[in-house]
């Protein structure tokens, strides 16, 4: 019985210090040093237009991993820099802590969050099940549960336009191959492979293409092999699916870049121009196929905050929502390059292209 | 307090006292640390506190639960593969050996567990022994290899075992991404008849991953007691670890025990994969690299002064911070606290004959 009387003044409570604080800064979120007056419980539950609290799972990388991790806490961050949202992160020490962490910040009432990479799957698939009350993003990876958002991203889309780049750049010094290096030979990558080879036979149909699989995306060695290669071979320009191992062909191609020799490479994920600085102030990085993370962790967190959280959807992140795309700065790429570029951006966005996500050698 | 002295400069006393006033004083670094980077010390016993018990004390008087089980079964699933690598190292330590491939055999012994799950179909009654078994065999086989190399050869078994660690860290996981049903980084999931998994742990602890491993921990312990205090095999390698030569002059096989030894010591580190692996996760896992099970196991081992249930205590122990460590973020103490706190105590363990004269200048010992 008094806990029936209790029970009720604490919905009481709630209710009122609800009414009372309304719109204000309602997100008293756990402070260590909340004290032990029932009077004033803290309220999860808020009214429509919310400022949502956002936990960003890492796995062993960190948040300064200039990859995955990265490039969703800057999309968290800037949320947080305009909605004052409060943000929070959690590295995992192994994949032991995917659980516990994802199901830590549940635990916190976190209004979204987030797992960035396919490596959260399983993890997410059960915390998600156990706890069907909160909100989760999961980025590059499908899961279907009614409180999970799945971001993808239309790879061969930006893919496409760094083909183009790539033949358009091969043909002003009369060249006629190219090259592309993938991490794995599983479907994630050859949507990548697909689009680029798409993208240069547009503007060339005889143009050689050179691919090639390393089998790792840590193999940095295997890349620079992979890389001298194809560059032996005559490629002009090598755009790469791999990780860490690109980095053995952005040092092959700073190696000849050095030596005075005319080769060029293709960055993905983010903005690799940094990367292929060689002398000082030259790049060897043509441009870079960026997959905008930042972007979907930041419209994901909008719509949650707006309560239109997107709960058992497959969001497609494309050349038409900026999901993917080139950089904005592209020294290396001339005028007409970069018009043309945009002219088959165009074409792709208006849908007047159909980009393949499966690679010719595959088709039967 | 005559008492007192004499209990402090006490050699058995001693035995808890030091291990004590190591984690203590580890503790006090850490507290120091916070305060004078500002933060709260207290936040690191909350974070221990509600990762061990379960108990949110900022939960109270909030109207939400200030109990929550899953992190008490969270928390036994942290500390029971370390207190596994803790006994393997201690029962190493015991013969005079150092067994630093205990990773190794972690890896080992999840990787044989893995594949005798996958790939044999039997009933549960036989088919889980037989994974556990194989387990425990893989890592006394790669035991063995350190074990033998340091009897035959006189080769240093910690060089070895560092080098058996990255054969079995890059061996196991190619095996592993070509096991049927494998992909880039896990492989199959495990049939039920292989897995430690059960409804009712995870139900009583609010669906944390519990699961059967406590009961091969608990046989472990009692099993390293056994050999070690009850049998005569115990005493001879105990002896050799007192004085390798001494014992051979007292008609001992010592190359023998030597190899027996590692064996059985990297039979325990290949249960402690075997419980990850049918336990934790019920799939095998393709590492990206170490984990650190078996170095964890070296500070248990420590901490628990090579006993079997000096090893509990030291792994639990471990494993609350372990366990503390995404709470301790979520209240913005940085998570490298907690390594700097276990490191302190190894160091604190490390200098026990230090800690051991300064009580018995205290004691009033001349």
């Amino acid at each position: 019985m008094y806990k029936k009387i209790f029970a009720l003044l604490l919905v009481l409570t709630m209710v009122l210090s609800l009414g009372l604080t309304g719109c204000g800064k309602d997100a008293e979120v756990e402070t260590p040093d909340a004290t032990e007056t029932p009077e004033t419980p803290e309220t999860p539950e808020t009214p429509e237009v919310e400022t949502i609290s956002v936990g960003l799972v890492t796995d062993i990388g960190g948040i300064d991993d200039k990859s995955f991790n990265q490039g969703t806490w800057e999309g968290i961050k800037k949320f947080a820099e305009e909605t004052g949202a409060e943000t929070q992160y959690l590295q995992s020490e192994s994949d032991t802590d995917y659980i516990p962490n994802l199901s830590t910040f549940s635990d916190e009432g976190f209004g979204l969050i987030v797992a960035p990479g396919f490596l959260f799957e399983d993890s997410l698939t059960e915390v998600s099940a156990n706890f069907p009350d909160q909100k989760y993003l999961i980025i590059d990876m499908v899961i279907s549960a009614p409180n999970v958002a799945s971001a993808v991203f239309a790879e061969d889309q930006g893919s496409y336009l760094v083909g183009v780049a790539a033949a358009l750049k091969a043909k002003e010094a009369n060249q006629s191959t190219v090259g592309f290096i993938g991490g794995m030979d599983f479907d994630l990558i050859q949507k990548f492979e697909a689009g680029f080879e798409a993208g240069v036979k547009a503007v060339d149909p005889n143009m050689t293409i050179l691919v090639e699989y390393a089998g790792s995306f840590a193999d940095a060695q295997k890349g620079q092999t992979l890389a001298a290669k194809m560059y032996d071979e005559g490629a002009y320009v090598i755009y790469h699916a791999a990780g860490a191992t690109g980095n053995g062909l952005i040092k092959e191609a700073k190696d000849r870049a050095i030596n005075k020799q005319d080769v060029w490479a293709i960055g993905v994920d983010k903005d690799q121009y940094e990367d292929g600085i060689y002398d000082g102030t030259n790049s060897v990085i043509l441009t870079s196929m960026m997959k905008r993370v930042d972007v979907a962790a930041y419209d994901v967190a909008q719509m949650t905050a707006k309560g239109k959280f997107p709960g058992g959807e497959i969001l497609a992140f494309t050349l038409d929502n900026g999901g993917v795309g080139i950089p904005a700065e592209n020294p290396n790429l001339s005028e007409e390059i970069l018009a043309k570029i945009t002219e088959f951006e165009g074409k792709v966005k208006a849908g007047e292209i159909e980009v393949p996500s499966i690679p010719s050698r595959l088709e039967e | 307090m005559n008492k007192f002295k004499a209990f402090i400069s006490n050699d058995k006393n001693q035995k808890f006292l030091i291990p004590f006033i190591a984690v203590l004083s580890g503790f006090l670094v850490g507290v120091f640390i916070l305060l004078i980077t500002r933060e709260n010390p207290i936040d690191i016993f909350r974070a221990i506190l509600r990762a061990v018990f379960g108990i949110d004390l900022n939960k109270i008087g909030t109207g939400k639960a200030v109990f929550n089980p899953r992190y008490v079964g969270e928390y036994f699933v942290y500390a029971m593969p370390i207190i596994l690598t803790g006994l393997s190292i201690a029962f190493a330590f015991r013969t005079g050996l150092f067994n630093i491939g205990s990773e190794g055999q972690v890896m080992v012994g999840s990787f044989a567990s893995v594949l005798a799950g996958i790939y044999l179909d039997f009933p549960v009654f036989i088919h889980l022994p037989l994974v556990i078994i194989s387990g425990a065999l893989a890592g006394a086989i790669w035991g063995f290899v350190p074990g033998l190399l340091k009897a035959k050869f006189n080769v240093h078994e910690v060089v070895v075992g560092i080098m058996m660690n990255y054969s079995a860290l890059h061996i196991t996981n190619y095996f592993l991404r070509n096991l049927k049903g494998s992909d880039n980084v896990k492989t199959a999931m495990l049939p039920v008849t292989a897995t430690l998994n059960s409804e009712f742990l995870s139900s009583i602890t609010n669906k944390s991953r519990l699961h059967w491993g406590f009961i091969i921990v608990i046989i472990s312990v009692f099993i390293f007691w056994f050999i070690i205090e009850k049998t005569t095999f115990g005493y001879e390698l105990r002896s050799v670890g007192f004085n390798k030569n001494a014992s051979k002059y007292a008609g001992m096989k010592v190359d023998r025990n030597t190899v027996l030894s590692m064996m059985i010591s990297g039979a325990f580190s290949g249960l402690a994969g075997t419980i990850i692996a049918i336990g934790t996760f019920g799939y095998g896992r393709v590492l990206p690299g170490f984990e650190n099970y078996g170095f964890d196991g070296i500070a248990v081992a420590l901490l628990g002064g090579n006993t079997g249930l000096g090893s509990v205590f030291g792994g639990l122990l471990l494993g609350s911070l372990k366990a503390a460590q995404p709470i301790m973020q979520t209240m913005n103490i940085p998570r490298d606290i907690a390594i700097i706190i276990v490191s302190f105590i190894i160091l604190f363990i490390a200098m026990q004959n230090g800690i051991k004269m300064i009580l018995k200048k205290l004691g009033g010992a001349k």
